[in-house]
């Protein structure tokens, strides 16, 4: 079952092109990673195709409500505890398992403490198990090990791999190798958008170039 | 949609969430007025129903810009947004817990406030009536503003900048009803403009207040 | 040859660049004309010679309004069809609006001083123009606390509608509020003739002045627009490369 598929996609950073013509299909119980040096365009990508921001061109197939999205900033209030941040996330998107999941990034012990009283690995843990909550079959994840420590990553990779196992799929912009067995790789460096007179039309256009 | 409202009302009850904050407020500026003015009963009870209104005013923007600001900084809104619940209905429940955090203590202690001011007893349920209907335009209108103004750094004084010529007509007549209410008067003229205005922003600015967020996300 | 043709930032540029300097010549000679021509009107038997401001005054007041409707209308021609000169042309309006405000502010202050006995009144009219003002700088504020040229144009587009609205609305509100003692349009189609003509002809001959001046004005600083956004996108390109 496709759960993702993208064709000719062109994404704009700051009214600039970053990558264009990025095209790859992503099917139940795959993974795929985006690599490329800083400042191509991985997050804008992701950003895209969570729906976040509209493509300059190109299209994004995917089923409706398909997409958990995770990037730098967790969405947690440091006021509530962890169980109740996961609670309301799983309520906003018509999921539940709260106790499957907080054992899952190991993080049961910590359920009664404020988010705000955990460490920043803790909290990447507690929003990484958000997607678990949330029942949603493909993840976006920008750099989601960020701030773990070896442990938890190795952690993180089996629910990722358990997620994959269950007929889900994941797209993911990482540095680091999650050791998962089929995880496809794109480097979106072929991909740069070309700047220069040869993209540039005759006198200029609406996008003042 | 409940689930947020109920997340929203237990930040703004909790350490930290300022709720209360805006009564207090009203309250220093309702005490500050009569030093300005001077206690001379003749002269506080006519301009009461403005003070009482421009101070309900005040007092609702003052939290305004943590409508959308903190949800923003902590990547909250990003996840909003990709939920299954449209960015219109997030504005409309995000207004509404603005509106019984800050709005409705406000309706509560108006009287209270109405007291200190000289406003005379048979004007409460004018005063509370026009605070009633009006107040839930301000927290709507003030969710669009903060909207608008999320992303930028200095949103705060931009905000009140771009809100406060907004609320006129909702102050021209929710005043106009307190006053015509103190001298005995009829009041239904006001009350229903103030009413129309009302219902007009609450069913029009979530769509203008969804577009902006949409923008700011980007 | 449609009219979109003209929303080509190149396109524009070229046609703007044979046309300004008539455009600039002719508003000089309108609007000096108007009001020197005006000038020399004798005094009128009630109002002296202080209904000599009003070729300013009137003027000024309707490019106000006749500014923020432009500025509605090309913003709607952004959101709907996403013209970046449409957007341009409505962020470059916005001062000339907001100074053709101040200005009908201050002569009509000026104006009713010897009339009204006050500089200012809480009048229907005057009120309005305030509001307006305030508008004008919301809407300016706005733009320069963005920095997304884009994001910008959206936002301030948005805030356009919405502002139009209330504008329009706060006016009516005014209206409830305090009935004044404005007097009425000086210059009306419906009413029939109010004026005489020895007002009326330096009176027109001021208006259109004005409206060729604000054309003027907001062509040059549109075309000032265009330019920093194509400097922007090719230091951007330059970076990069």
């Amino acid at each position: 079952m496709s759960l993702l598929a993208v064709h000719d996609l062109s994404v704009a950073r700051g009214g600039l092109r970053a990558v264009e013509g990025v095209g790859f299909a992503l099917n139940a119980g795959q993974a795929l990673i985006l690599r490329g040096p800083n400042g191509i365009g991985k997050t804008t990508l992701l950003r895209t195709i969570a729906g976040l921001q509209a493509p300059v061109c190109g299209t994004i197939k995917m089923p409706d409500d398909a997409v958990a999205y995770a990037a730098h900033s967790d969405g947690l209030k440091s006021s509530l505890t962890a169980r109740e941040n996961l609670t309301f996330w799983a309520r906003v998107f018509g999921g539940g398992g709260i106790d499957t999941a907080l054992a899952a990034m190991d993080l049961a012990a910590l359920a009664d403490r404020p988010a705000g009283a955990l460490s920043a690995g803790q909290k990447r843990r507690l929003g990484l198990a958000r997607l678990i909550v949330s029942g949603r079959p493909l993840w976006v994840l920008d750099e989601p090990t960020v701030s773990l420590d070896a442990a938890s990553v190795a952690r993180f990779a089996d629910v990722v791999g358990g997620h994959l196992g269950q007929g889900g799929a994941a797209l993911m912009a990482t540095h680091i190798d999650l050791g998962l067995p089929d995880a496809q790789v794109l480097d979106l460096t072929p991909f740069r958008a070309r700047g220069g007179p040869t993209a540039r039309p005759h006198g200029f256009n609406e996008a003042f170039a | 949609m409940i689930a947020l409202l109920l997340r929203d009302l237990r930040l703004a009850t909790r350490a930290g969430g300022g709720f209360g904050l805006g009564v207090a407020f009203f309250l220093i500026l309702c005490a500050l007025v009569p030093f300005g003015i001077g206690p001379d009963r003749a002269a506080l009870a006519p301009v009461a129903p403005g003070i009482l209104w421009v101070g309900a005013l005040l007092s609702c923007l003052l939290s305004l810009d943590r409508i959308f600001a903190l949800d923003h900084e902590d990547g909250s809104l990003d996840l909003l947004a990709t939920s299954p619940m449209p960015l219109e209905g997030t504005v409309a429940v995000k207004a509404l817990a603005h509106w019984i955090t800050t709005g409705l203590p406000l309706i509560l202690a108006a009287p209270v406030f109405g007291i200190l001011l000289q406003l005379p007893v048979h004007a409460m349920p004018m005063l509370v009536l026009s605070l009633l209907i009006g107040t839930p335009a301000l927290s709507m209108l003030g969710a669009f503003g903060a909207a608008v103004t999320v992303g930028l750094r200095r949103g705060g004084l931009l905000l009140s900048l771009l809100v406060l010529p907004l609320y006129i007509p909702t102050l021209i007549f929710g005043a106009e009803i307190t006053r015509r209410g103190a001298a005995g008067m009829d009041v239904a003229t006001p009350l229903v403009f103030l009413a129309g205005v009302t219902l007009a922003v609450l069913a029009l600015i979530p769509f203008a207040a969804a577009a902006a967020l949409r923008v700011n996300l980007r | 040859m449609s009219i979109w043709e003209y929303a080509n930032p190149a396109k524009f540029m070229r046609t703007t660049d044979k046309v300004l300097p008539w455009l600039v010549v002719s508003a000089t000679i309108c609007v000096l004309g108007g009001i020197v021509w005006g000038f020399l009107t004798p005094d009128d038997y009630r109002q002296g010679s202080t209904v000599k401001i009003m070729f300013l005054h009137v003027p000024a007041a309707l490019m106000a309004i006749n500014i923020w409707v432009m500025m509605l209308v090309t913003s709607l021609v952004w959101i709907i069809r996403r013209h970046h000169v449409s957007a341009l042309a409505a962020k470059a309006a916005a001062p000339i609006g907001a100074v053709m405000t101040l200005i009908a502010l201050i002569t009509g202050a000026i104006w009713g001083q010897p009339m009204w006995g006050t500089w200012w009144e809480w009048d229907p009219r005057l009120t309005s123009f305030l509001i307006l003002f305030l508008f004008y700088v919301g809407y300016i504020a706005l733009w320069s606390a963005i920095e997304d040229p884009d994001s910008a144009a959206d936002l301030t587009g948005v805030v356009c509608l919405v502002g139009s609205v209330f504008a329009l609305l706060s006016r009516y509100a005014v209206l409830f509020w305090n009935q004044g003692l404005h007097q009425g349009a000086s210059l009306s189609v419906q009413s029939g003739e109010r004026m005489s003509a020895v007002y009326r002809y330096p009176l027109y001959l001021s208006m259109i002045g004005f409206a060729l001046l604000f054309l003027a004005l907001v062509v040059i600083r549109t075309r000032t627009e265009i330019r920093k956004r194509r400097l922007a996108a090719l230091q951007a390109q330059e970076a990069r490369a």
